[in-house]
């Protein structure tokens, strides 16, 4: 049992200090401008936040449609949906927790109730935002947006599929919402990696548990399904990055061939993606399930890998979670 | 110099069928609120003479073709007064007049706050106060930026002018001097919970729009010539964005309503009894309308 063909993970995956370390946001710049430049009618809008974000990358090549909004996310949101009134597809970016977490009543009215093409770019999301402190630190973005009609909600994985992820939210129809975060991680996944909004890809094979994982922290649960090979358990992995739609057969499927599911995201575990999957299972296919993620608490200074580790966050506190729902497990 | 389209002139003649068509619209208005049996009364009939001006005298547009893409736009941020712009639509052409009757309920385009989806005629879907304003910015940004002979107009209440997110808007609008965009507030001093001034002051509002970088123009927003001389006026400033702030009286045409924030929030039918009973509200209001307060005697003269 290992990572299948499809997956066409890089193939020194097991090898962190091989791969490169970046941020995912870094691939969010590079998918705007590889879709600034497919299409004429796109925008990007920046709350006061343009080179942390990675929206400079679009400014640079595509200055004409760059906008800069200033600190008013509340307006970020609700100029960028008139201009998509005008059949412009506009990215807003900023930190998640401001955008969404402080205009989220513009995005539902203004972007979902009028179902435009608004993007909505949540940089800096998840603890490991790092000595920024809880305030930067947005945890409960996931839950924000899934709840709303008409969004769509991807957290990728890596850099690259981050990248990917950008380009098709700027093809989509409607609003869609991409988080992503500020830290350096490891890029493991290659160009030849399938991504399609709606569909999970299995990373790893295994009919013990299923680890489902979104964001950066699918990294961590390949590593933690390599350290439970070594106790026998053999466990499947699955990048849930299309949270809304969710790939429910992809779930589902993981559900009735291993039992039991734990699912890891750098967000609160109530009502973020773990919450989706066991809505998801309750109603189709009952397993136990164990969440990770913060757990109902924010988070505080330090450095990144240093939050992920005290936050439970890491392939150890995956292992552990395994071991306490196999014994949960029928 | 950036592609202005010219509002036309306005007769004497053209003035009086106008004031006429502001009030068949309130009847039709204070009508259809009652059949509804909630909605708002003071608001919308305080609107009536603006939004008759705008859509039989102001507006590039066309009913048969309301995506047409040249058209001016027209935003209504304060959504609740939705109601208004119904009626004054159904007597423009946008769809029959019977459908007023659908106001409010299951399965009606006429939601109860304005629903773009519903009608993309509406422009925007509002409610929520206050965001309309950046919408109508976004707009008019791009209409600017490609030359658009389209202007865009956003009718706003005051009350919602204390929402934060208005000023946002007003700032971008000041800084990229959007001379395509016309906001028009709605200054009838009213909101639900009471007076504006003792709500959340406004005043001193012009100078609050000047310092935003905004063209102020001061109106009575009963008066037809002086609304429409002021879009004329909006169109001829290019520098800068333009806000008409139009004085009105809420519940304007109707007698017992006017200027009672008691008549903000409830239809003819539910409104206060002080002057009349429930029963009676929308009969006696349609009365008045009619012999139009009392200037002359009869319906018939």
């Amino acid at each position: 049992m290992t990572v299948p063909k499809t997956a066409k993970l890089n193939p020194a995956w097991r090898k962190k200090e091989s791969l490169k370390q970046i941020p995912t946001r870094n691939g969010f710049g590079e998918g705007l401008v590889e879709a600034g430049k497919a299409d004429k009618n796109i925008y990007v809008l920046s709350a006061d936040l343009t080179e942390s974000t990675r929206a400079q990358m679009f400014k640079d090549v595509f200055p004409e449609r760059f906008v800069q909004m200033g600190v008013s996310e509340q307006s970020l949101a609700a100029v960028a949906a008139g201009m998509a009134l005008t059949g412009k597809t506009v990215w807003i970016a900023s930190y998640a927790c401001f955008s969404p977490g402080r205009n989220w009543e513009q995005i539902r009215t203004t972007g979902c109730l009028q179902r435009v093409n608004l993007k909505i770019a949540g940089a800096h999301a998840g603890v490991s935002v790092g000595p920024d402190g809880a305030t930067h630190q947005m945890t409960e973005d996931i839950a924000l947006m899934r709840v709303l009609p008409e969004m769509k909600v991807l957290v990728p994985c890596d850099a690259i599929e981050t990248r990917k992820a950008t380009v098709a939210a700027s093809k989509m129809k409607g609003p869609v919402y991409v988080r992503f975060a500020r830290s350096g991680s490891p890029v493991f996944t290659t160009e030849k990696t399938p991504f399609e909004v709606g569909k999970a890809q299995v990373f790893r094979t295994g009919n013990d548990v299923a680890i489902i994982g979104c964001g950066p922290l699918v990294y961590e649960a390949l590593m933690a399904a390599e350290e439970l090979s070594k106790l026998g358990i053999e466990a499947r992995v699955i990048n849930n990055v299309s949270i809304k739609p969710m790939d429910e057969k992809t779930i589902i499927a993981a559900a009735r061939e291993c039992g039991a599911v734990v699912t890891i995201e750098e967000a609160q575990a109530a009502a973020g993606m773990g919450g989706a999957v066991c809505e998801l299972l309750a109603e189709t296919y009952p397993v136990p399930v164990e969440r990770i993620g913060m757990q109902d608490r924010f988070g505080e200074s330090g450095e990144p890998r240093e939050l992920l580790e005290a936050f439970g966050l890491t392939a150890p506190a995956i292992v552990k979670a395994v071991k306490k729902i196999m014994k949960r497990k029928a | 110099m950036p592609h202005v389209r010219d509002i036309p002139t306005l007769t004497e003649k053209k003035l009086l069928s106008l004031e006429k068509k502001a009030n068949l619209i309130r009847q039709d208005l204070l009508q259809m609120l009652e059949t509804a049996g909630s909605g708002h009364s003071a608001g919308p009939l305080g609107l009536a003479d603006i939004f008759t001006a705008l859509y039989f005298h102001v507006l590039d547009h066309d009913p048969k073709k309301p995506m047409w893409k040249d058209r001016d736009r027209l935003l209504l941020s304060c959504g609740h007064v939705a109601p208004i712009r119904y009626a004054t639509m159904a007597h423009a052409g946008y769809f029959p007049k019977s459908e007023l009757k659908t106001l409010r309920k299951f399965g009606s385009k006429l939601q109860g706050h304005p629903e773009y989806l519903m009608m993309p005629a509406l422009e925007s879907t509002s409610g929520p106060l206050g965001d309309g304003s950046p919408q109508s910015a976004g707009m008019a940004y791009i209409g600017k930026k490609e030359g658009a002979p389209w202007h865009v107009y956003c009718i706003m209440s005051d009350g919602e002018l204390e929402a934060g997110i208005t000023w946002e808007a007003a700032m971008f609008a000041g800084k990229h001097a959007l001379h395509n965009l016309t906001w028009i507030i709605d200054r009838n001093n009213i909101q639900i919970d009471g007076y504006t001034e003792d709500i959340m002051p406004l005043e001193p509002l012009r100078d609050k729009f000047e310092a935003f970088n905004f063209e102020v123009v001061e109106i009575d927003g009963h008066n037809i010539r002086e609304f429409v001389d002021a879009c004329e006026y909006s169109k001829s400033v290019w520098e800068r964005p333009v806000v008409i702030i139009a004085h009105t009286i809420p519940g304007r045409g109707v007698d017992f309503m006017e200027f009672d924030f008691k008549w903000h929030g409830v239809p003819p039918g539910s409104g206060p009894e002080d002057k009349y009973k429930k029963p009676n509200q929308l009969n006696e209001a349609l009365k008045e309308l009619r012999t139009l307060g009392g200037k002359i005697e009869s319906e018939s003269e």
